[in-house]
């Protein structure tokens, strides 16, 4: 491997920040979760680089993992966003205050 | 001197496809810019020598996720744009921005000294360098090691399916019996 393992881990460390920051100043809920799944892809990049550089195949099978949960997880999501959004066309996360006390 | 080029390029395409997901006012273009980050998370597997996950990540990612975000931002129509420059929460995005940038020094200073601080001690379970291509390694060490975790899943996804279709079928109208 000649590009050092740092710059891969660096990408992803920016990958997952620019994520969570989406998370955090996005309202449309579809956005927040592609967000989420920046996140998620940014901690595959990590697993597999430590693959590589720890010479285990254990991180490449967690990535194959990670992508089985992941496609459970936006089918779930976007099932919940589509039932709250034909109930109340416009929402946006601020709107979504049931559980407020 | 070719992976180089090889990760400078995708490491750009990743990080412009970030931002543009977060800055895009319309969910349809975070939706594009997120395959460009996908897309790029795949050369950068490619380059690492992960050529099943590779393959993987651009027909699940970029074939079938954010094919499924599509179909919801088009079937519900809430292409609109976001007005990002209101804020409903005080402070919300310098917040954030201060978050972000602490936790992105923090996360850089732990991955340039995580490369000393790993033990590298050898693995449990297969080695990644052998004969064998990647799939095959992959392959033994799923229905091997993992073969527990790997039936599990099935029963998550056939739980996924099931949950998405009783989310969104329309409730049937109750039947009063005269």
């Amino acid at each position: 491997m000649n590009v050092s393992p740092s710059l891969y881990l660096s990408l992803s460390a920016i990958m997952f920040c620019i994520g969570a920051v989406g998370l955090l100043i996005r309202r449309n809920p579809l956005v927040m979760f592609m967000c989420v799944e920046l996140m998620l892809n940014a901690v595959n990049l990590t697993f597999v680089t430590f693959s590589r550089m720890l010479n285990d195949i254990g991180g490449q099978v967690v990535v194959f993992f990670v992508l089985v949960v992941a496609a459970a997880e936006v089918t779930v999501g976007l099932g919940i966003i589509v039932s709250i959004l034909r109930r109340h066309p416009g929402t946006t996360a601020d709107d979504l205050t049931l559980l407020k006390g | 001197m070719a992976d180089k080029i090889v990760f400078a390029i995708a490491a750009l395409a990743c990080l412009s496809g970030a931002v543009g997901v977060i800055a895009a006012k319309n969910p349809v273009h975070s939706a594009l810019s997120l395959v460009g980050t996908l897309f790029g998370v795949a050369i950068l597997f490619v380059n690492l020598g992960a050529h099943f996950l590779a393959a993987v990540q651009v027909v699940v990612y970029a074939g079938a996720i954010v094919v499924l975000f599509l179909f919801v931002i088009m079937l519900l129509g809430v292409d609109k744009a976001e007005d990002l420059q209101t804020e409903s929460l005080t402070g919300q995005r310098p917040a954030a921005a201060v978050i972000g940038v602490m936790a992105v020094g923090l996360l850089l200073l732990l991955a340039v000294r995580g490369v000393q601080v790993t033990t590298g001690l050898h693995s449990s379970t297969a080695a990644l360098s052998g004969d064998s291509s990647n799939i095959e390694q992959l392959g033994k060490a799923l229905f091997t090691d993992y073969v527990f975790a790997f039936e599990l899943t099935s029963a998550l996804l056939v739980i996924a399916v099931v949950g998405a279709v009783v989310l969104a079928r329309r409730a049937p109208r109750e039947v009063h019996p005269e």
